[in-house]
C-alpha cells in the first residue's frame, strides 16, 4: 500500500537539480575525461604536429609499459591498498629475462644464458615470487601494503643491482623481443600486449566474481568478511597479479628500450600510480576501474608527448606534471567527500 | 506538562525533502519549547531521521522554514546548526575509533594551552569527570574503538550532551545500550529538561518513548499523522498510527510471560565445548538443534557479541571446540565457516553492508559462488534481491537503489536478506530487531520462526529482552564471559531474564 502510494504522488526534483546530483555523483568519472578533452584540444591548436595520426601512434607507444603496470595497480588500489613496488619488480624481471639470455660478447656480465623459455620462465617465477612475498607480508604477518612495497622497493633494486652490477645487458630473448620492438602491421605489439592486459583486466574485474570481491573487499573489508568472503585471499590475489602485470611490463619493457640496466623503470612508478588516481579510481578503495585507468593514462600520455610538441622549458615539463597529479588529487578525495554527504 | 503559552524554541512549518525521485518529507509541521522532551516515533523510513538531519544542518536543501527563537535560519553545514545550540546523535555511531575517548567527546573543539597547544591534560581530565557525571568509569586515553559498543554509544551521547546545545537530538540512542545504562540515560535527560534544554528522541522502544516523552509526533510515510501529549497516550495508540488498525496488539506479545517449548528430539546441528577467548568469554559450551532458536541473552558487554564472531570464525577462541552437525570444524576464517554451513548477520549495520552499493549486490555477495563458480550473473542476482524485497517489505522496492539511501530498518533488512537465498545449516543473528520498527520487528519474528521450520539450527544473541523472549525456544543468560543460567521449558518473563543477567 505504501509503496503504491510512494510511487503515484512522489514529486520529482526539478530537472536541473536531478542533472546536477548526477552529474555530482559522476565527478571522478568525468573530470579525467574533461580534463583529456581539454588537453587535446588545447595541443592541437598549440602544434599541428599534434594531432596527426602518427603521434597518435607515438602517444599510445609511449603509455604501453605504464598502461601493463597500471592494470595490477588498478587491482590493488581498488582493494584499498598500494603498491610501491611495481617499477621495481618490473626491473627486476625485466633483468632477470636478460641475465638468462646469451649476451654478446660486449656486453660485459657474468650471466647464465638459458633457452628463450627457460629465461621467461624463470622471469616469470621471480615477478610471481616477489609478489608472493608482498602477499603474505600484508595478509599474513600484517604489514601496511605501503610498508611491505616500500621494502619491496629496495628488495627488487637490490635483485637488479646484484644481477648486473652497473652493467648494461642488450639481448632478450627472441619471443620478448618481437613483444617489444615488432609490429603487426601498423600496430607494435607493445601497443597489443598493452590492449590485451587492459582488456582481460577489464573483463575480470566487471564480470567474474573476484573482480566483484575486489569491489566489495575495497568497499567494505569487514562487511565483505561477514558476508563470507576471503578478504585475505583477494588481497593476496591481487598483489600478485600487481607483480605479474608489472613483471610482463619489465620484459617487454626491456625489449622496447632496447636494454637492461639499473633504474630504468624508475619514473614508472610515479606514472603507474598517477595514470590510476588523475583516471579516477577512488584512493579509498572500491570505485573506479579499468576504464578509468585508460583515461588516465591518455590523460599522462598525452600531457607529456604534448609538451614535446610546445616550446617549452623541459624543466617546468616536470612542474607541470605535479600540478596535474596534485588537481587529480584533489578531485579524487573531494568526489569520495561528496559521495558520503550524498548518503547522509 | 503543557507547553501552550510561551514562543516555542524550534518551530518547523511546510518541511518537504526528497533525494532524486523519493519523497521523504511532505509537508510536516514541528514544534519543540524549552524544556522539553519530544518523542518521535514512525515506521522504518518514515523520515523521522531526515526531519531530524535538516534541523541539525546535515541535509541543507528542503523546502519549507525553520525558525529558532521566531527568528526564520537556514543552516548550511551541521557546524551552523551546532553554533545555533542544535546537537544531535546520529543512528549511526560517529565516533572516530582511532582517537582516545578524551578526543572523541571533545572532538573538533579541544582545550588548548597559552601556547596553543593542544591541553592535553586538561582535556582528560575534563572528558573523564564529564563521563562520570554519566556514571561512565573510562580511562579517557585509551581509543575509543577498543572499547564495547554499548561504551561507546554512551560516549557518543556525553559529547552532545555537553556540547552545551540547547536543543539535543537523540536518534535511536538506546540501541547499543543495556537496561541500566538506559536508566541513567533517561535520568540524565530528565536532568537536562530541569536545566531548560529540550530534547527530540526517536526510538523503536515504545515504553521508553511514553516513559520519558511530555510530547510524541508520529511519523509515516513521510507525513507528520499527530502529535499528542504522552500522558494518557497508550501503547496501542501509537501502534496504530504508526503501521494502521489490526496491528495494536504487536508489542504485547513480546513482553508477556512466555512459555519456551523445546525440542528435545530433533539432531545437534551446533556444538561447542569449553569455548575461551581472552576476557571476552570462558567455557562456553552449548549446543543447537535443528529447528530450534536459542536465543543467547546478556547485558551489552557479556561476551555474547564475542561468542557470535567467533561462531562465524572471525575471532579465533583460544580453547575448546565446535562440531556442526557432529563433524568437528576449525573455522579458520569467516569463509571457512561459511564453507561449513554457518551464516551470520552481525549488530552493526556499518559492518554487514557496502552503502556504495546497489541492493542487490549487497544481498548476492555471498551466494555468488552459487550462482557460478567463475563468472557473475547479474540478472539472477537481481531476480533474487527482487523476491528477497518483496518478502521482506523493504522500501523502496528497488533493487539497483544504492544501500546507504535506505532507512536504517531497512537496511537491517538487507542484511538479514543475504542468508536467505540458500539456506545455511545454523544461522548466528547478533542483535536482528535493533532499529526496527514494531513491524519490521514482527516481521523479523515470522522469518526467523519461518526458517527455523525449514530445519535450521538459529542463535539469537541480544542484549534486547524482548528480542529473546519473542524468538527463543530455549535461553542461556550470559554474564560476564560465562554462561550463567539456562531456562528450558519453563515459563520466561523479562524480569526473571533481567534477574538473571
Ligand atoms: N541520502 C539519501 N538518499 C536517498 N534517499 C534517502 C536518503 N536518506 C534517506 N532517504 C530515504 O528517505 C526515506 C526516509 O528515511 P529516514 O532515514 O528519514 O527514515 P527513518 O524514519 O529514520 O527510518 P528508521 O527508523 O529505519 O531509521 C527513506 O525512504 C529513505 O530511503
Ligand atoms: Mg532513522
Amino acid at each position: 500500500m505504501s509503496a503504491q502510494s510512494a510511487a503515484s504522488d512522489k514529486t520529482d526534483p526539478p530537472k536541473s537539480s536531478r542533472t546536477m546530483i548526477w552529474l555530482r555523483s559522476r565527478l571522478s568519472n568525468i573530470a579525467p575525461f574533461i580534463t583529456l578533452l581539454f588537453l587535446v584540444v588545447f595541443f592541437s591548436i598549440a602544434s599541428p604536429s599534434f594531432a596527426t595520426l602518427d603521434n597518435v601512434g607515438n602517444i599510445l607507444n609511449q603509455i604501453s609499459i605504464t598502461a601493463i603496470m597500471a592494470v595490477g595497480l588498478t587491482y590493488v588500489i581498488l582493494c584499498a591498498e598500494i603498491d610501491l613496488s611495481v617499477a621495481s619488480v618490473a626491473n627486476a624481471t625485466g633483468i632477470v629475462v636478460a641475465y638468462f639470455t646469451l649476451q654478446d660478447s660486449y656486453a660485459n656480465i657474468a650471466n647464465v644464458p638459458l633457452p628463450g623459455y627457460a629465461a621467461i620462465l624463470l622471469a616469470l617465477l621471480t615477478c610471481f615470487l616477489l609478489g608472493g612475498v608482498n602477499a603474505f607480508g600484508v595478509t599474513r604477518i600484517g604489514i601496511p601494503s605501503f610498508i611491505m612495497t616500500l621494502a619491496m622497493l629496495q628488495i627488487g633494486a637490490g635483485i637488479c643491482a646484484m644481477l648486473v652490477r652497473g652493467q648494461i645487458a642488450y639481448a632478450v630473448p627472441p619471443f620478448i623481443a618481437t613483444l617489444g620492438q615488432k609490429a603487426l602491421g601498423p600496430i607494435p605489439y607493445v601497443v597489443i600486449v598493452a590492449a590485451t592486459f587492459l582488456l582481460v583486466g577489464h573483463l575480470v574485474l566487471q564480470y567474474t566474481r573476484f573482480g566483484r570481491y575486489v569491489y566489495m573487499v575495497g568497499g567494505n573489508r569487514e562487511a565483505a568478511e561477514y558476508s563470507g568472503v576471503n578478504v585475505r585471499l583477494v588481497i593476496a590475489s591481487v598483489m600478485i597479479i600487481s607483480a605479474a602485470c608489472s613483471g610482463v611490463a619489465g620484459m617487454v619493457g626491456v625489449a622496447y628500450f632496447g636494454s637492461a640496466q639499473q633504474n630504468e623503470f624508475d619514473s614508472y612508478l610515479l606514472d603507474a600510480i598517477s595514470a590510476v588516481v588523475v583516471g579516477g579510481t577512488s584512493l579509498f578503495g572500491g570505485r573506479g576501474g579499468i576504464g578509468n585507468t585508460i583515461v588516465g593514462l591518455l590523460v599522462l600520455g598525452v600531457l607529456n608527448n604534448g609538451l614535446d610538441h610546445i616550446n617549452i622549458d623541459s624543466f617546468l615539463k616536470i612542474l607541470i606534471r605535479g600540478l596535474i597529479l596534485l588537481a587529480a588529487l584533489v578531485i579524487n578525495i573531494y568526489a569520495q567527500r561528496l559521495r558520503a554527504n550524498q548518503m547522509n | 506538562m503543557v507547553f501552550g503559552g510561551d514562543r516555542p524554541l524550534l518551530e518547523l512549518s511546510g518541511i518537504s525533502k526528497s533525494f532524486g525521485g523519493v519523497t521523504a518529507l511532505r509537508d510536516v509541521d514541528f514544534t519543540l519549547h524549552a524544556g522539553e522532551i519530544h518523542g518521535l516515533v514512525g515506521e522504518n523510513g518514515a523520515g523521522k531521521s531526515t526531519l531530524m538531519k535538516i534541523i541539525a544542518g546535515v541535509h541543507t536543501d528542503y523546502g519549507g522554514t525553520m525558525r529558532i527563537d521566531g527568528e526564520e535560519r537556514n543552516f548550511r553545514s551541521a557546524r551552523d546548526a551546532l553554533k545555533a545550540g542544535i546537537g544531535m546523535v546520529h543512528q549511526e555511531l560517529s565516533i572516530v575509533p582511532d582517537l582516545s575517548v578524551a578526543e572523541n567527546v571533545f572532538l573538533g573543539s579541544q582545550p588548548v594551552t597559552r601556547f596553543g597547544r593542544v591541553d592535553w591534560r586538561g582535556m582528560n581530565a575534563q572528558a573523564a569527570a564529564h563521563l562520570r557525571s554519566l556514571g561512565i568509569d573510562v580511562d579517557p586515553r585509551v581509543p575509543i574503538g577498543s572499547l564495547p559498543i554499548g561504551l561507546q554509544q554512551m560516549i557518543e551521547i556525553s559529547r552532545v550532551l555537553f556540547s552545551g546545545a540547547r536543543i539535543i537530538i537523540l536518534d535511536e540512542p538506546t540501541s547499543a545500550l543495556s537496561p541500566p545504562e538506559i536508566e541513567r540515560l533517561f535520568g540524565l535527560l530528565q536532568a537536562l529538561r530541569q536545566s531548560g534544554r529540550s530534547m527530540i528522541f526517536i526510538s523503536h522502544f515504545l515504553d521508553d518513548i511514553l516513559g520519558v516523552s511530555d510530547t510524541v509526533t508520529i511519523f509515516r510515510n513521510g507525513r507528520k499523522i499527530v502529535t499528542a501529549e504522552a500522558a494518557g497516550l497508550r501503547k496501542s495508540f501509537l501502534i496504530e498510527h504508526m503501521i494502521g488498525a489490526g496491528h495494536e496488539d504487536l508489542e504485547e506479545s513480546y513482553t508477556s510471560e512466555m512459555m519456551l517449548d523445546s525440542k528435545p528430539d530433533a539432531p545437534v546441528v551446533l556444538e561447542t565445548s569449553g569455548l575461551t577467548l581472552g576476557r571476552a568469554f570462558r567455557d562456553v559450551s552449548l549446543t543447537v538443534r535443528a529447528g530450534e532458536v536459542l536465543g543467547i541473552y546478556g547485558f551489552m558487554g557479556s561476551g555474547q557479541l564475542e561468542l557470535a564472531r567467533a561462531l562465524f570464525g572471525k575471532l579465533h577462541p583460544e580453547k575448546g571446540t565446535v562440531a556442526i552437525e557432529g563433524r568437528q570444524v576449525s573455522l579458520k576464517g569467516t569463509a571457512a565457516a561459511r564453507r561449513a554451513g554457518m551464516a551470520f548477520v552481525p549488530e552493526s549495520r556499518r559492518s554487514m553492508l557496502f552503502s556504495h552499493e546497489p541492493l542487490y549486490k549487497n544481498m548476492s555477495i555471498s551466494i555468488l559462488g552459487r550462482l557460478h563458480p567463475v563468472l557473475l550473473r547479474p540478472n539472477a542476482e537481481r531476480e533474487i534481491a527482487e523476491r528477497h524485497v518483496v518478502s521482506l517489505g523493504i522500501r523502496p522496492p528497488r533493487v539497483d537503489q544504492h544501500l546507504g539511501t535506505l532507512s536504517g530498518g531497512n537496511q537491517q533488512k538487507v542484511g538479514l536478506a543475504k542468508w536467505l537465498t540458500y539456506l545455511p545449516k545454523v544461522l548466528v543473528l547478533s542483535e536482528p530487531t535493533r532499529g526496527m520498527d514494531v513491524g519490521a520487528k514482527d516481521d523479523v519474528v515470522k522469518i526467523v520462526r519461518g526458517l527455523r521450520d525449514q530445519g535450521i539450527g538459529i542463535v539469537v544473541v541480544s542484549s534486547e529482552p524482548e528480542t529473546v523472549l519473542s524468538l527463543a525456544d530455549r535461553i542461556l543468560v550470559m554474564r560476564k564471559g560465562e554462561v550463567a543460567r539456562e531456562f528450558v521449558s519453563e515459563a520466561v518473563s523479562k524480569d526473571r531474564l533481567l534477574d538473571a543477567a
